[in-house]
């Protein structure tokens, strides 16, 4: 069946939607449909991707508004008969096409605070972990930095606060070290100052669009909103701090 | 942290490729949470037809003051202002209200429907300026737990009146005798409901054991956190069905006064 694509062509956000028709078969995806139209009619497409199994990251992009992995998103999830427009993210600098340069992600990253774990409990060097300790932050782990919950935030996409708001996919990074059992290191602060995490109003709509349906807001984002009331914003626990000390 | 040049322009407000529906569910939240404002707020200042029989509107529960069976404190203080309007709803809505205001689900649902920010996800705004919950008045948010003990206390109340909602009082007699109305599953359902949505709140998940980082040397938070965690992931279900039936329960005893509805009892 001969589908209509509209695919975002041009460099650094200038550009235009331009039309190609292909024919699309049982079982394909986005990917399938734009590799075949760069193999046939658009040879200089700019369009980043890996492994095609929803595992690498490397394909995010806008399907039909909605930031998506092109390579999970099945032709038939889409509406039939009408065309489809693949765009670049919007959060981030366009380079080409459907390529944009994530690098900020990169550089945010390597300013928390890393995994700090207690010292060991055994005399050969080894830990000792509860499994139901862990079970938390495993979810988190899933995390394969695609970036499309840095995408359809809006504190990132409408606002542009990248100086100030690190986005949620480093507040689940962030969750992850400090609910780790064994981490000993304190991030409250530099989340509320440096993180941005007061930013964050909810809308969920990061964990709307993970492909590892991981639940950034619920189980990553409020639970450290919470830390951070504990240490800042809650006069019973400052007062009970201050007689513990 | 640097800022980033982006090249692609903002949307303006509601641009959008979207194909689906996406105003839709912000404009329902936005009719359907209207509509609860405007009648909870008609019905805390009626101060009447509260109350029918051993049953009491949820909305004045506790009743503090008031003139019904139910006030624990007797009638209208005398202490209370001649000029300001006295309804026993008004000295106790506040704190459900707040915690429904600052609750971590209504807060995303109606910065979207009332404040369109954002309108829907990947859906342009209508503002460029923005503060989050960073900074005055947004940052009041934070209070959200202190309105969680005072609903774990109206939970309490509310389950008190479903107790008293199983004793009736023969009106010829005065003999007072266990059954069962409409009214009184009514009163259940809405206990029931507005526990659902307390106990599933995300605050008292942090409270109780969220906080913590090693759970496995507390047994009894550990069981705790994984209850409120089983609620908590459908909050938002509790949420509605314990508003709206909140709503409901008030207008069922409202009717019921009024002799509009007559209650059947079941035994």
């Amino acid at each position: 069946m001969s589908t209509t694509f509209q695919i975002w062509r041009g460099d650094k956000g200038s550009g235009a939607f331009k039309e190609y028709q292909t024919d699309v078969a049982e079982g394909m995806v986005v990917l399938d449909a734009v590799l075949q139209i760069q193999a046939e009619q658009a040879f200089d497409l700019a369009v980043r991707w890996n492994c095609k199994a929803g595992k690498c990251g490397s394909c995010s992009a806008e399907v039909n508004g909605q930031p998506r992995l092109m390579c999970m998103t099945r032709m038939n999830q889409l509406p039939a008969g009408e065309a489809v427009t693949i765009e670049p993210m919007r959060a981030f600098p366009h380079i080409r096409d459907l390529v944009t340069d994530v690098s900020w992600n990169f550089a945010v990253k390597k300013r928390i605070t890393p995994f700090t774990p207690r010292p060991p409990d055994a005399p050969d060097g080894t830990w000792r972990i509860a499994q139901e300790d862990v079970d938390r932050v495993q979810e988190f782990r899933k995390c394969i930095e695609c970036f499309l919950c840095q995408d359809v935030c809006h504190v990132l996409r409408d606002h542009r606060l990248h100086d100030r708001f690190v986005g949620p996919r480093f507040l689940i990074y962030a969750a992850a070290l400090e609910m780790h059992p064994l981490d000993n290191e304190n991030r409250i602060a530099d989340l509320r100052e440096a993180g941005g995490i007061g930013y964050c109003n909810i809308t969920k709509c990061c964990t709307k669009v993970c492909p590892e349906s991981i639940t950034i807001t619920d189980n990553g984002i409020i639970p450290l909103k919470e830390r951070v009331v504990d240490e800042f914003y809650d006069p019973v626990r400052k007062l009970l701090r201050v007689f513990r000390s | 942290m640097q800022p980033i040049p982006l090249t692609m322009a903002p949307g303006r407000f509601g641009a959008t490729t979207r194909r689906d529906a996406w105003w839709l569910a912000p404009l329902g939240v936005f009719f359907a949470l209207s509509a609860f404002i405007v009648y909870s707020t008609w019905a805390a200042l009626q101060g009447a037809n509260y109350s029918f029989g051993p049953y009491l509107s949820p909305m004045y529960s506790p009743e503090l003051f008031g003139d019904s069976p139910h006030a624990l404190f007797g009638p209208r203080p005398g202490w209370w202002p001649a000029l300001l309007p006295f309804s026993p709803a008004i000295l106790v809505l506040w704190a459900p209200g707040g915690f429904r205001l600052t609750c971590y689900y209504y807060r995303g649902a109606y910065y979207k429907a009332f404040w369109a920010d954002p309108p829907s996800c990947a859906v342009g705004e209508p503002r460029s300026s923005y503060w989050g919950e960073r900074s005055f008045p947004l940052i009041l948010q934070n209070v959200h737990r202190y309105f969680l003990y005072l609903a774990l206390v109206f939970i309490v109340f509310l389950s008190y009146d479903v107790w008293r909602a199983l004793w009736f009082e023969n009106p010829a007699t005065g003999e007072v005798s266990f059954g069962l109305g409409v009214g009184t599953l009514v009163l259940a359902l809405n206990t029931t409901l507005l526990g659902g949505y307390t106990f599933s709140c995300h605050s008292l998940r942090h409270l109780i054991g969220g906080g913590i980082d090693l759970l496995s040397k507390k047994p009894a938070r550990m069981a705790g956190y994984h209850c409120v965690s089983c609620l908590n992931r459908h909050h938002m279900l509790w949420a509605w069905t314990s508003l709206v039936w909140v709503g409901f329960s008030d207008f069922y005893v409202r009717m019921c006064a009024m002799g509009v509805w007559t209650d059947v009892r079941i035994f």
